[in-house]
């Protein structure tokens, strides 16, 4: 067992990496992602890390250099936020799509304009369909863990997919907060070294992202969905794995005192932490309130999510982005298709709140809950609103 | 070419990295020259081909024209890609994960691909100091879409998107001077070089790949599509563009210019622009003024040559 310290979550992100003895970094400076790329450098530059640290000119070529890395079978991380997402985003499609497993974490960051340096989650939302294994950490544990676990499971050859963890910009990346480290060993038990079946090796020749006419086209993106919906079974063995080595066992979607929760609240990333508070003070009212905190957001938990929600008569989902003139937020409008063939489902209620880190209280999951049951009342699934306007 | 008395034709190596078979078109020059980069790189080697023609004529899917390990990912980024492979075989190499050999990285990408969309990538490969070759096929347009102009279109040139309208006469800026972009990033070796001088050619690449550092050859690649020339034409156009000084030949070694073929007297450009149909709008005042750039730019070349000490 590691022993518990109290650690930047960047500088726990980043010796996550240092743990997997990753052979390439690629990244460019981006706030708030840039604690983490500053501390791999500092690995690198005092041998702590045996690796090349590329300092690319673009987050397009950060992602671009990993993907080049990949396919000769080096290990290779990039890490980055908001406008530095999307300046990728070309290269992110295409690192799934040749199925190189590339991890990536996403301090999470709101877009432009106006520009914005703090933490919502519609820089992620803009990749939803990317194709990349997404998982969102709650803490910074969580963070050193999922690294280290996106490697396990991106570079099982059943799956070969890159990964990303999404951790909540300042709130998660700048906090400093109890982790425990895992010592090298585990490490080493739990994580083997990345032996790709197929690199680029001049004794084995290979050509790699060849132009597909419409002929096949269709095939190369069905097997891409459905390698993505195949890697469920191997990050649930991979979660079941590094709990049994360090204790710590995590779930798709994980349920805080849902036993009979008439509402569940559903968060995902940091604020679940603040919903759990909340959740508290309404449990104590007597309140019948529960909480889902969605840890996999790709391949989406449908069997998991359905075993959870369909216990309650409705859920209030706090969604941390905006589909503008569409559905509402982004995880309420795929809770509700899941839901959409169940023949009694709840009602799903949908609040657009912490934009661009605009504090979500306890009180404030509270009011969504309340304002959510007067609007049940009506017995219609209410509007999505977005929460906190001052006007 | 100083080594040109032993290159008879029949010592050129059989081995062919780009292999018969791809849909280039008929007197693709671009297609000729990649595959005399193949021979003079040999085996080991990995190719990093930027989207373009090269990319799609050889490899449609399930054929591949390819017999070294070769990727494409994007457009404008096969110098970015080229640094994560060289990156990696050296971390590899270095964690004793792979036996260490000498592996040849090479980027290919178009005059598009490079000079417009793809120059912040190869500006940063190149400054970040890479042990790779880049070889751009410059066929002066955005053939692969359909004769769009680039920046590497040389004025004048009529393209679809630069067409030769009553007002304005085709290409209205000068073609970017990609090679000295590349120069001036003080890398140890840059050269232009054109298939027509085949032997030249391979000799450049042999000396761009076997550099410590990153190396830029810049290939005037003629396109018969593009330019509306006949494609039995290509071979001599491409020598057309040298003898007027259109595309001088030339090294830049560790910051020494040196000219390859020494033309004591520039052939006029109009033997150049009466074999190409982009060219067939231009009045003799057009044609004046194309060849006193022309001139003073090979002066310019040879006063570089002659202040570097690269003679």
């Amino acid at each position: 067992m590691g022993k518990r310290v109290g650690m930047e979550v960047s500088i726990a992100a980043s010796e996550a990496v240092r743990l997997a003895n990753v052979d390439v970094i690629a990244a460019y400076p981006i706030t708030p992602q840039t604690h983490i790329v500053e501390h791999l450098s500092e690995f690198v530059n005092n041998g702590e890390l045996d690796a090349e640290f590329v300092p690319v000119e673009s987050e397009h070529s950060a992602m671009s250099v990993c993907t080049g890395c990949a396919a000769v079978g080096a290990r290779s991380f990039t890490c980055t936020s908001s406008q530095g997402l999307i300046l990728m985003s070309e290269i992110v499609y295409c690192t799934a799509a040749m199925r190189l497993p590339v991890v990536m974490v996403l301090a999470n960051r709101s877009l432009s304009n106006p520009i914005s340096i703090w933490n919502d989650h519609t820089d992620v939302m803009s990749i939803r369909d990317c194709g990349w294994i997404q998982y969102f950490a709650e803490n910074g544990q969580d963070v050193l863990d999922h690294v280290l676990i996106s490697y396990r499971v991106g570079e099982d050859r059943d799956v070969m997919l890159p990964v990303i963890v999404n951790m909540d910009g300042f709130s998660l990346s700048h906090v400093v907060e109890p982790v425990e480290l895992v010592d090298q060993e585990t490490v080493d038990k739990f994580l083997p070294p990345y032996k790709p079946s197929v690199v680029l090796d001049p004794t084995h020749p290979v050509t790699m992202g060849a132009i597909v006419l419409p002929s096949c086209y269709t095939e190369t993106k069905k097997a891409q969905d459905e390698a993505v919906k195949a890697s469920m079974p191997i990050i649930l063995k991979g979660w079941q794995e590094f709990g049994d080595l360090t204790g710590r066992y995590y779930h798709p979607i994980e349920e805080y005192r849902t036993e009979g929760a008439e509402v569940l609240l559903v968060t995902m990333g940091g604020i679940s932490e603040t919903a759990m508070w909340a959740v508290d003070q309404m449990r104590e009212k007597g309140r019948s309130v529960g909480l889902l905190k969605m840890r996999l957001w790709r391949p989406f938990p449908f069997e998991e999510f359905r075993k959870a929600a369909l216990k309650a008569r409705m859920l209030v989902v706090v969604d941390r982005a905006i589909s503008y003139g569409g559905p509402g937020g982004p995880v309420a409008s795929e809770l509700r298709s899941a839901l959409y063939n169940e023949p009694k489902r709840p009602i799903v209620a949908n609040f657009i709140a912490g934009l661009a880190s605009r504090d979500v209280a306890p009180f404030d999951f509270i009011e969504m809950v309340d304002r959510a049951e007067g609007a049940c009342k009506k017995g219609t699934e209410p509007e999505y609103e977005i929460y906190g306007v001052r006007e | 070419m100083e080594k040109l008395n032993v290159y008879a034709a029949k010592l050129v190596p059989k081995n062919e990295n780009f292999g018969q078979g791809h849909r280039a078109c008929q007197g693709c020059a671009e297609a000729l020259a990649v595959r005399l980069a193949g021979k003079a790189l040999g085996k080991s080697v990995i190719t990093v081909s930027a989207t373009g023609c090269m990319e799609v004529v050889s490899t449609p899917f399930p054929y591949t024209s390819w017999n070294v390990p070769w990727i494409h990912v994007a457009f404008e980024n096969a110098a970015a890609v080229a640094s994560g492979v060289e990156s990696g075989l050296k971390a590899l190499m270095r964690k004793g994960r792979m036996p260490q050999r000498k592996i040849f990285v090479l980027a290919l990408a178009g005059d598009g691909g490079t000079s417009d969309i793809g120059v912040q990538a190869i500006s940063g490969a190149l400054e970040r100091g890479h042990d790779f070759l880049y070889i751009c096929t410059d066929n002066e347009a955005y053939m692969n879409t359909g004769i769009q102009r680039s920046s590497a279109t040389p004025w004048g040139a009529s393209t679809t998107t630069s067409p030769a309208g009553k007002v304005i006469p085709g290409q209205a800026t000068w073609k970017k001077n990609m090679a000295a972009i590349a120069a001036a990033h003080d890398i140890p070796y840059v050269a232009t070089a054109c298939p027509s001088y085949p032997f030249d050619l391979m000799e450049k690449v042999k000396k761009g790949a076997r550099v410590h550092g990153p190396a830029y050859i810049h290939v005037l690649a003629v396109c018969p599509t593009g330019w509306r020339s006949a494609p039995d034409l290509s071979i001599r156009l491409g020598r057309l563009a040298v003898e007027t000084g259109i595309f001088p030949l030339y090294e830049v070694i560790d910051g020494k210019y040196k000219i390859s073929i020494d033309l004591p007297k520039l052939r006029p450009v109009e033997d150049y622009f009466r074999l190409q149909g982009r060219f067939r709008h231009l009045t003799k005042d057009m044609i004046e003024k194309i060849q006193e750039r022309v001139t003073r730019e090979y002066e310019k070349l040879k006063m570089q040559e002659r202040m570097t000490g690269g003679e």
